[in-house]
């Protein structure tokens, strides 16, 4: 996942895999996002041109939904699951520590990582739930989650 | 020789505790001996806290080995795996692990036994099998089946689904549609993604049984974003049932269409509301639908449309196949057939547990779960997710019925059985409830959306010790106005948590940890 601005050739190409249909606004959305990261205002213009929508329409979508960030993320992207299965399994006290460890409260970017909460990963029989750029991680302890946070670093870095 | 099939999950939670590791560990050390084995990767049986879970077939039985590490993998083939070999980790059999064989697998049976994405496999185990059935005896036929099962919703507002599916079918319309509900949103809840995963096939089979009984020749499923490798499945499951002739035009030379558009949500828990959902699938903000109109006369873009979740569509297949008096004579009360119970949280034996209606809590937490993980007593038990009651340990010996739930102000929702022990600041999940609803509210009623965020306030004073009894009243008054007068049971049936909080655990606002 990289954070730089999506280009407006891509889009058009999205929007085109999509048929340029207007009621697929949300999956067009959840493609740009899960490759880029982001929405720029640019491209909720031009979203709103290529299937004919209105800028409210789009503008809308775009902030109704916790998927659609509006800001560029960090490289990584972090999740923990705040939901009843997990907190009955410390993921509260889980929180804390990541919060600690990684310098950035939740919906914060910090050193390029951006921790973020989510609401059920559906891995509640192995709470606490992590995800780590998109993959789920099951029984997540302070140690694993070190060691989770660790290897992220490492792949990163090994990718350059 | 005939290579050793060797089964190793990949289903999101094995996935998520190291089953693909595993997976590439035993492919190495297969390879590194010279043996030949056909790796396939199964669904989970729903025992996850086994998990990662794998399976050697030798002579024809499944020899089961749990909790394996990819560390374990060396040391297994030395022992002999592909024999059966004794290791710690050997479980035995399969079919005689106690945790599964005790179970009443209608709806979840092919889950762990089939390759998910092997339409051959499927098809030797009865898939299409319903299918089939129904095309040669016709929809009113499938459709009296359904009624007579007396299946409900599995979602979690459990209407009877023969009902709906027969209002659609006696809607006139130009175009009807199946949208099929997988936006599992509820804390403690995965029986939709483990289906989806282990049995994919199975899902697409029910949308077109239900498609062909109400004349809908186009299915949505609506998944959410948070399953991610459940949306790699489908996706190939569809392609398979399209390539083979199972989804598409004129399916298998019946003359019957239909074919089904897999939707990724964007984590709105509202979305899991149906009308929600349609809107969100009409590419929309997911602002719930006023109702009536009910979506089987206007559903998604004003047609008549089937919303339910997938285990209620998941059911079909057998009902069809073995007959919906039979389903009905499983369970009981008005509660008919069976449920995929989701224990999770502080539990030891944590997992999917396929059950008729009737068994108790007790049962399922203890005989099943094990207890809690911390190996404390059970403290508290919220059933039906985030907007289902906390039942308190004396409460446990209610049996699981729509009904008896409905009498101790609780609900049985979509089954997820999330289990605290008595650590729990239980004022603080009180706090959890209205304040998820104040991020998740959609915003279109008063009461949901400002509502929430009172009641987190409100409880915070109760829990910084301002005036409490004062403020007792308050939230008492708060929950009255959210339930009356709310939309959709987001905001109607977020003061259920906090209510039973309230009444069980009062004493919890005195000493809770306060604000975090």
């Amino acid at each position: 996942m990289t954070a730089h601005s999506i280009d407006k050739a891509t889009t058009s190409d999205i929007v085109g895999q999509f048929g340029a249909r207007p009621e697929l606004l949300v999956q067009v959305l959840q493609t740009i996002v899960s490759r880029y990261g982001w929405v720029s205002e640019t491209t909720i213009r031009q979203l709103a041109t290529e299937l004919n929508l209105s800028r409210a329409d789009v503008h809308g979508v775009v902030n109704y939904y916790h998927d659609f960030r509006t800001e560029p993320p960090g490289r990584h992207i972090v999740k923990i699951c705040q939901a009843e299965a997990c907190q009955a399994m410390g993921s509260r006290a889980l929180t804390d520590h990541a919060r600690e460890s990684l310098g950035a409260s939740l919906h914060e970017t910090s050193d390029d990582v951006t921790l973020e909460p989510v609401y059920c990963l559906g891995n509640c029989a192995c709470a606490p739930a992590v995800m780590v750029n998109g993959k789920t991680y099951g029984r997540v302890d302070q140690d694993r989650f070190d060691a989770l946070i660790g290897s992220m670093k490492e792949a990163a870095s090994d990718g350059n | 020789m005939t290579a050793t099939k060797v089964y190793v999950p990949r289903e999101t939670s094995a996935v998520s505790v190291g089953a693909d590791e595993v997976a590439v560990a035993i492919a190495r050390e297969a390879k590194q001996s010279g043996t030949s084995i056909e790796l396939i990767r199964n669904g989970s049986w729903g025992a996850t806290w086994l998990e990662p879970l794998v399976e050697v077939e030798v002579d024809g039985a499944r020899i089961a080995y749990g909790n394996v590490s990819e560390e374990d993998v060396p040391a297994m083939f030395a022992a002999g795996l592909l024999e059966g070999g004794e290791h710690k980790r050997r479980l035995g059999p399969i079919m005689e692990v106690g945790y599964l064989i005790r179970q009443d697998r209608w709806t979840c049976w092919r889950c762990g036994l089939i390759d998910p994405l092997s339409l051959q496999d499927f098809r030797l185990h009865q898939g299409f099998n319903a299918l089939e059935k129904a095309f040669a005896e016709g929809p009113d036929a499938v459709l009296d089946s359904v009624t007579e099962s007396g299946l409900r919703g599995r979602g979690g507002a459990g209407f009877p689904t023969g009902i709906k599916w027969r209002t659609v079918a006696e809607t006139d319309a130009d175009q009807k549609y199946i949208a099929c509900n997988a936006d599992e949103g509820d804390s403690g809840t995965f029986s939709d993604r483990m289906l989806m995963e282990g049995d994919p096939l199975g899902l697409i089979e029910s949308m077109a049984i239900a498609g062909y009984a109400v004349g809908a020749s186009k299915g949505y499923i609506y998944l959410r974003s948070e399953y991610p490798l459940t949306y790699a499945i489908l996706t190939r499951a569809l392609e398979t049932a399209r390539d083979s002739g199972w989804l598409g035009d004129n399916i298998q030379g019946s003359g019957f269409d239909f074919d089904i558009e897999l939707h990724l949500g964007a984590g709105s828990y509202v979305c899991g509301e149906e009308t929600a959902m349609l809107e969100s699938l009409e590419g929309k903000k997911g602002i719930v639908r006023y109702k009536p109109p009910l979506p089987a006369h206007e559903g998604l873009f004003g047609k008549p449309t089937v919303v339910n979740n997938v285990i209620t569509l998941a059911s079909v297949p057998n009902i069809v196949n073995l007959g919906g008096e039979r389903y009905a004579g499983m369970g009981v009360n008005r509660s008919k057939g069976t449920l995929a119970f989701q224990l999770a949280g502080n539990i030891k034996r944590g997992g999917l547990v396929e059950k008729s209606f009737g068994v108790t809590l007790r049962e399922l937490i203890d005989d099943w779960g094990g207890g809690t993980a911390s190996g404390r007593p059970v403290k508290a038990v919220q059933v039906g997710g985030p907007l289902g009651a906390y039942i308190p340990a004396a409460q446990l010996d209610t049996p699981l019925d729509y009904e008896a739930f409905v009498d101790i102000g609780a609900m049985i929702g979509h089954g997820g059985i999330v289990v605290f022990d008595d650590t729990a600041d239980m004022a603080q999940q009180a706090r959890f409830a209205m304040e998820f609803c104040a991020i998740e509210s959609c915003g279109k009623c008063t009461p949901c959306r400002i509502g929430s965020t009172r009641g987190v306030e409100v409880i915070d004073r109760m829990i910084a010790g301002e005036k409490r009894e004062e403020n007792y009243d308050l939230l008492v008054e708060l929950c009255d106005t959210m339930e009356d007068a709310s939309l959709c049971a987001m905001g109607g049936m977020t003061p259920y948590p906090v209510r039973s909080v309230l009444k069980h655990f009062a004493e919890d606002f005195a000493s809770s940890g306060g604000d975090r």
